[in-house]
């Protein structure tokens, strides 16, 4: 356990001198995100589960400890994480994770990462260890900063510890292979998100529509019978991969865009190949792409489309831009957070 | 600074100033939408915490987000505080009035703006109820999750307010967790269109922050929702129990068993003394707690959890256990939980509900502490709450007329709350800290806490009018209560201002 206090010295120093800093700790999101800025602030030897309680359903941990340790104690007491974050080869960290805000299948079917965050420890702009939330479930007292730092990228603060609640592992689960088209993928799968039905993921590609089932045996049984298809061997294995982005289809990606949409939106009139994962609503392209069409596009639907992965980092943001009045309250948000700029600037966009 | 509260301005330059924002109002809005004589304002002079009574300088009652928007620039400009209100439901004062403030009903805001049964949201105006959303979702076979027993009353724009919850919040979330996407009109008049319908809306996550910040950030004109599919099949277990020691720790063993239940509520003795009588939903008037265990959802999942359910119960020595065997029974065992609050009026001639959250594992130990201090405040306390959340809700009976008892009360609440922040939990799950806990903000949090969201209220309101004196402490009052942490002997931010 590195001693905040020092970390705390690091980032009082780097904003008297405003040097920005480059807040890391696995360092497996490198390729997400702006432009890799500043002087290093390795977080990694913050780590440690600090408290667990089966009982509680949370779990607390420094901001350097790896998801892949968190999940194989969770294991342990037949719990995990709800949103399944991918873990990118063991590197990554759940302080990375909530600075993120990266979720995996689960996601439209139990909540996104952001969800299940319940109290933060962070050190701000000024060097100030501040502590919002709690390891409570419910909690309304103050505003809600714990779920503010889910996804700002570290340029409001340096988490340093994060508490989660988590959820019993389900006691059946069960994958089922349709082949079909993707009209016909996405049709089914907002069709069958309506039903009662323990969906948990669902991912289409190559003409192919994978659908989880989890929950209870005969909730997942009797949703088998009621959908269909063929069941899939090795199911386990495929979610994993689908999580952390091993498929072939995106190793063949140099580049690669995310586009997020609401549900029971129509197919994107673009050419080449797709994954479509969360009911519909998250949509993978390979680059390159023209993006700001890309952007366009995906807005007139009611999404946005980000920049996930490119071969080479644009020097301004890859992220949907905000609209003015949106983009006014973030800087002053950042600067009531950060009030020298130096946490990770520009990561999320140039001007915060 | 408000016009109010201006030392250079004489009193009758105040008046004038608010006479002359009264008529600015009424040139934008339509005449019946200004009111400002006493008999006209009095229906508003409270919301559900009665403790605390006030006239606002005016209410006005726009019919949509243009008149909103004309009602915050009018008193934007004129410097003149707004309170937002939804129906006047919440417990915590959050809508509590001031005599320099102009209060902003949006209750005429109520129109379900459309429901997309395939994409499962609705999008409505923030006046509308929380039940009619699920009422206009039913013929979809989709539901809105969240339900506050007041469900009937409370607004949307209210339930964002307060990131209110219910009794199925264990299993499908609070309103933070429900809510997709908002339009939200800032103190200057502008509008912000905040998350969407599409999963992780790009910048910061200003949904959450929203979600739960009382009125203090922007007034929310339009709220996108999440429905959820109605589950076929629901069924509950009522279990008996002899001590609060067992009931407590039952409820802790479902959860490590693994069983998220669609509702898990406590009632205590006194509360079931309360309620059988109003209801006869056959509760035990021996028993010292019952706990209701619901499940639901395919009707072989019911019964294979229900199964566990009851066999957790009876593992952590319930004395009796009943499962629900049609949907009328099941709504009988409910109606006693539903009518806890109703019941208590019979009781006493006040109640004051509080509302503080625990680690589920210390609930016995914080309910008999609560016994003890019935003995020392010489008031009695009911509790009936989600057990399955940790959050209490203790129902503290007086009489107003009786001379010192509302200050006891007052007392007693207060210690309830610090308590829960003693036991790791918080002084507020679901109702808001309002005008009520805004002292208690004060154990909950450091000075650097409350700093950076007095920082957070400026970055959306610099010269916060928006509800003012609500929700977030200054630094002086805690520093006054002698209760600051004040780290290392310093005030932190000492040179930033106090307000
Ligand atoms: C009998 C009873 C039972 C209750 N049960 C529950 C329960 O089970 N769970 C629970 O969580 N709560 C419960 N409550 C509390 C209350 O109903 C909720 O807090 C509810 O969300 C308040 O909604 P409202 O429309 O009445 O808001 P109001 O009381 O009018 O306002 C509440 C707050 O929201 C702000 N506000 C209102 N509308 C807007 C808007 N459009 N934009 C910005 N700010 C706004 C107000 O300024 C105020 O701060 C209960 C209350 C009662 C009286």
């Amino acid at each position: 356990m590195t001693d905040l206090g020092s970390l705390q010295e690091r980032v009082r120093a780097a904003a008297s001198a405003r040097r920005p800093l480059l807040i890391r700790a696995g360092g497996s999101k490198d390729f997400y995100g702006g432009p890799l800025k500043g002087e290093l602030l390795d977080v990694s030897a913050v780590s440690g589960i600090t408290h667990c309680e089966p009982t509680e359903l949370v779990i607390s941990a420094q901001a350097g400890t790896r998801l892949a340790d968190i999940e194989r104690v969770l294991a342990s007491f037949a719990q995990m994480l709800a949103c399944e974050p991918p873990q990118f080869d063991g590197w990554a960290t759940i302080g990375g994770a909530v600075a993120s805000g990266l979720s995996g299948p689960r996601r439209a079917y139990c909540g996104a990462l952001r969800d299940f965050v319940l109290g933060i420890e962070m050190i701000d702009g000024r060097g100030g260890l501040l502590r919002f939330g709690g390891r409570v479930i419910k909690n309304v007292a103050g505003f809600d900063v714990s779920r503010l730092m889910t996804g700002s990228l570290g340029t409001l603060g340096v988490l340093t510890e994060i508490t989660l609640k988590t959820v019993p592992r389900p006691r059946a689960e069960c994958t089922l292979r349709f082949e079909m088209d993707q009209p016909k993928a996405l049709e089914s799968m907002a069709r069958w998100a309506a039903r009662p039905l323990p969906l948990s993921a669902t991912a289409w590609h190559e003409g192919a529509l994978h659908v989880r089932l989890s929950g209870a045996d005969a909730a997942v049984s009797s949703a088998c019978g009621a959908l269909g298809g063929e069941i899939m061997a090795g199911a386990d294995a495929y979610w994993e991969s689908v999580r952390e982005q091993q498929l072939p289809f995106f190793a063949a990606a140099r580049e690669l865009w995310r586009i997020s949409l609401p549900p029971h939106s129509p197919p994107l009139p673009v050419v080449g190949p797709t994954l479509i994962e969360w009911g519909g609503s998250l949509r993978w392209l390979p680059g390159p792409q023209d993006g700001s069409d890309l952007q366009a596009l995906a807005a007139r639907i009611g999404g946005h489309a980000s920049l996930y992965r490119a071969f080479s980092k644009p020097s301004g943001s890859p992220f949907q831009p905000l609209s003015p009045a949106m983009l006014a309250v973030h800087k002053r948000l950042k600067a009531a957070f950060d009030p020298q700029g130096i946490l990770n600037p520009g990561r999320l966009y140039p001007d915060l | 600074m408000f016009v109010g509260s201006n030392p250079t301005l004489s009193a009758t330059r105040v008046m004038a100033v608010y006479h002359q924002v009264i008529e600015r109002l009424r040139r934008v809005l339509p005449a019946a939408a200004v009111l400002s004589s006493p008999e006209e304002l009095k229906p508003y002079e409270c919301d559900a915490l009665t403790l605390y009574r006030q006239l606002p300088l005016a209410v006005t009652l726009p019919a949509d987000e243009a008149q909103v928007i004309a009602v915050l620039r009018i008193c934007h400009e004129a410097k003149i505080p707004i309170i937002a209100r939804g129906a006047g439901t919440g417990l915590s004062g959050g809508a509590t009035p001031r005599s320099d403030a102009v209060l902003l009903s949006l209750a005429r805001l109520n129109r379900i703006i459309g429901i997309d049964p395939l994409a499962r949201t609705a999008r409505v105006q923030p006046g509308v109820r929380n039940l009619a959303i699920s009422e206009a979702a039913a013929p979809h076979d989709l539901y809105y999750a969240p339900d506050p027993s007041s469900q009937i009353a409370c607004t949307i724009g209210g339930n964002v307010a307060e990131n209110s919850g219910g009794v199925h919040c264990l299993k499908y979330g609070l309103t933070v967790h429900n809510v997709l996407a908002l339009r939200v009109v800032t103190i200057e008049g502008e509008v912000l269109e905040i998350g969407s319908a599409a999963p992780d809306a790009p910048g910061y996550d200003l949904l959450a922050l929203l979600t739960g910040s009382e009125g203090l950030l922007g007034v929310v004109t339009e709220v996108t929702v999440r429905l959820i599919p109605k589950p076929e099949c629901a069924r509950v277990v009522l279990a008996v129990f002899d001590s609060l020691t067992r009931a407590g720790q039952a409820v802790a063993d479902v959860i490590a068993a693994g069983i998220i239940p669609a509702g898990l509520e406590m009632m205590d003795r006194p509360t079931i003394a309360a309620v059988e009588p109003f209801v006869n939903a056959g509760y035990p008037l021996d028993a010292e707690a019952i706990l209701l265990c619901e499940s639901d959802g395919t009707p072989e999942a019911v019964e294979e959890e229900i199964v566990r359910m009851e066999a957790v119960m009876r593992g952590a020595g319930a004395t009796a256990c009943r499962v629900s065997c049609d949907e009328a029974e099941r709504l009988r065992f409910w109606a006693g939980r539903k009518a806890a609050f109703p019941a208590m009026g019979a009781l006493s001639p006040d109640y004051y509900c509080m509302d503080g959250s625990i680690p589920r594992k210390r609930l016995a130990a914080v309910l008999q502490e609560i016994r003890r201090m019935e003995a020392r405040y010489g008031l009695r306390c009911a509790n009936v709450f989600h057990a399955g959340d940790g959050n209490l809700h203790p129902l503290i009976l007086f009489d107003s007329n009786i001379a010192d008892e509302v200050a006891r009360a007052e007392a007693f609440g207060a210690e309830i709350l610090e308590l829960c922040v003693r036991e790791g939990g918080s002084i507020t799950g679901e109702h808001g800290v309002g005008v009520e806990k805004i002292d208690q903000m004060c154990v909950q949090f450091g000075g650097d806490e409350l700093e950076t969201f007095h920082a957070v209220k400026r970055a959306f309101d610099a010269l916060g009018l928006l509800n003012p004196g609500k929700a977030v402490p200054t630094l002086h009052r805690c520093a006054e209560l002698g209760r600051l942490h004040v780290h290392a002997g310093k005030v932190p931010h000492p040179q930033l201002p106090r307000f």
